[in-house]
């Protein structure tokens, strides 16, 4: 399946990193990362395990701060950001957490009220719970309403992790390993609902995947990292063409998966 | 490292420089911890929704253990006291004697013990299983400040709550020895009662009510901070629930005697 591109505004950049590297102690996971997500684009950072994909977004939402470079997010230098400044970034940032990170002690209806009603504290209770029917719908899960995650399969977790994402009206989407542990038809699932949640609600996202499926069925674009350097750029088909080593080895591995 | 560099001076030297850089550190990001909680406990929004929540389940909790315990410290304490006061011919003194160790140091002491078995290990699980899931993180992604909904309200309930269990397991501790001494005395209640606050002055209330406060901060805070920290997965979840009970256990001990030692220097 070819994707639909027209929806990108390549002059509009909402992500621009430049020199980012990262460390934890000894061990030096980003060694110079720039990368560039236009408006509207859904880019798919590929890569081993530990190779500090996770890291990358993680820095993008300010969980980890980089030891060089910049991260710039909607206009926003996150580095220079205040604790307040950054909060109100963060409600633009969506970030689907790899195994959903849904608040064990609340039903689904609560984990999607949560930040709801701690950031729009005027909305009226009508009003929360049509945007939490509303969002439940979009995923499909909207009979969950009232189950607890301990209840939920690995697929349901990831769709409610998600849909408590877009209940803030994100305009970035951070997705980390979004199909991992999956079985191949909910994998199928959850890329398409990548895809609708770029269409509906006009999303620009990084994806971070080893899953070559997802990849190409979500991905505008392909960043494929490896030792803490984007070794290559473009297309699904322009980097799987390429003659590197390593890039061969990545497709022939998932290829024989 | 092998087995052979490890008994080496430089080696040892070493491994307990690392040790002692990591006490340190350790006591310096608990201090920062607290600087932080009083840095936001009097900042808006307040979650009182949560608070209240937080306090009825450490009162829940507790309540069927310390009933219980604070019962049986009540019997065992009054019969264990007879025979000394017998030898004196002093029974009759038993209610005050009872009242005033029951106010001053079993019933805080008792109280706090049992909730940071109870209140401190559940905490620190919770927090650190919520962390090691990435519940913290995704708290925090989405604009919400994990701190004050998990950590402040936390702190708020174990310090309202224990100084309120104390004075629950006085009265039932009292109740225990009421009990005993009308088995044997026939001490009927209302000079039970009289004889038993005959001797209990204000400064003891306070103390016990303020001392129980500083358990509970104690408590909550040790929870807290263990559970907040934590890593390593479940392994580092059953770390933060064990350290939760046996550091807020030593600070307990360590904070009762400061506590008497002022007491006793204010007491005419």
């Amino acid at each position: 399946m070819i994707k639909n591109t027209s929806h990108i505004d390549t002059t509009n950049q909402v992500i621009s990193i430049r020199g980012l590297e990262k460390s934890f102690g000894e061990l030096s996971v980003l060694r110079g990362v720039d990368l560039d997500v236009n408006k509207g684009e859904n880019v798919v950072v590929l890569g081993k395990s530990g190779t500090g994909k996770s890291v990358l977004i993680k820095i993008i939402c300010g969980l980890l701060r980089p030891d060089r470079g910049s991260v710039n997010v909607l206009g926003e230098e996150i580095e220079q950001l205040s604790e307040k400044e950054l909060q109100a970034i963060r409600l633009k940032i969506g970030f689907s957490f790899q195994n959903g990170a849904l608040y064990d002690s609340m039903t689904v209806r609560g984990n999607l009220e949560f930040p709801l009603e701690r950031n729009f504290r005027h909305l009226s209770r009508n009003e929360i719970n049509q945007a939490v029917e509303e969002v439940l719908d979009n995923v499909g899960l909207l009979d969950m309403i009232n189950q607890m995650p301990a209840s939920l399969s690995g697929g349901q977790r990831k769709r409610i992790g998600i849909a408590r994402t877009l209940i803030l009206r994100p305009e970035i989407m951070l997705y980390d390993e979004p199909t991992a542990g999956l079985d191949p038809i909910t994998c199928i699932d959850i890329n398409n609902l990548i895809n609708e949640v770029q269409q509906k609600y006009h999303t620009s996202s990084i994806i971070i995947t080893h899953d070559l499926t997802c990849a190409k069925a979500t991905g505008d674009r392909i960043a494929m990292l490896l030792d803490g350097r984007f070794l290559q750029h473009g297309t699904f088909d322009d980097v799987f063409e390429s003659d590197n080593p390593a890039v061969k080895a990545f497709y022939e591995y998932n290829f024989i998966q | 490292m092998d087995s052979n560099t490890k008994s080496t001076p430089v080696a040892r030297k070493y491994i307990l420089s690392k040790s002692v850089d990591s006490v340190f550190l350790g006591v310096y990001n608990g201090f920062m911890f607290i600087a932080r909680f009083f840095r936001e406990v009097f900042q808006p929004p307040f979650e009182f929704k949560e608070i209240v929540r937080q306090c009825y389940e450490i009162g829940y909790r507790s309540l069927a253990l310390i009933s219980m315990t604070g019962f049986i410290t009540g019997i065992v304490f009054t019969k264990q006291s007879r025979p000394s006061l017998s030898d004196f011919g002093a029974t009759s003194w038993l209610p005050s004697l009872i009242s005033i160790a029951v106010l001053r140091a079993l019933a805080p002491l008792v109280t706090a013990i049992i909730a940071a078995g109870k209140v401190g290990s559940n905490i620190g699980a919770e927090l650190g299983s919520m962390r090691v899931t990435e519940q913290i993180d995704a708290m925090e992604v989405s604009a919400t400040n994990p701190f004050k909904f998990l950590v402040v309200t936390r702190v708020v309930a174990t310090s309202l709550m224990i100084p309120i269990l104390m004075l629950y397991t006085a009265f039932v501790a009292l109740v225990g020895s009421f009990i005993d001494i009308h088995q044997h005395e026939l001490t009927s209640y209302v000079s039970f009662i009289e004889k038993a606050f005959e001797r209990i002055s204000f400064l003891d209330f306070w103390s016990s009510l303020i001392k129980s406060l500083i358990f509970g901060f104690t408590i909550g805070m040790v929870g807290c901070y263990k559970g907040y920290n934590a890593s390593q997965g479940t392994e580092g979840v059953g770390k933060a629930a064990n350290a939760s009970v046996v550091l807020a256990m030593f600070l307990i001990f360590l904070e009762e005697i400061v506590v008497v030692q002022i007491t006793n220097y204010i007491r005419p």
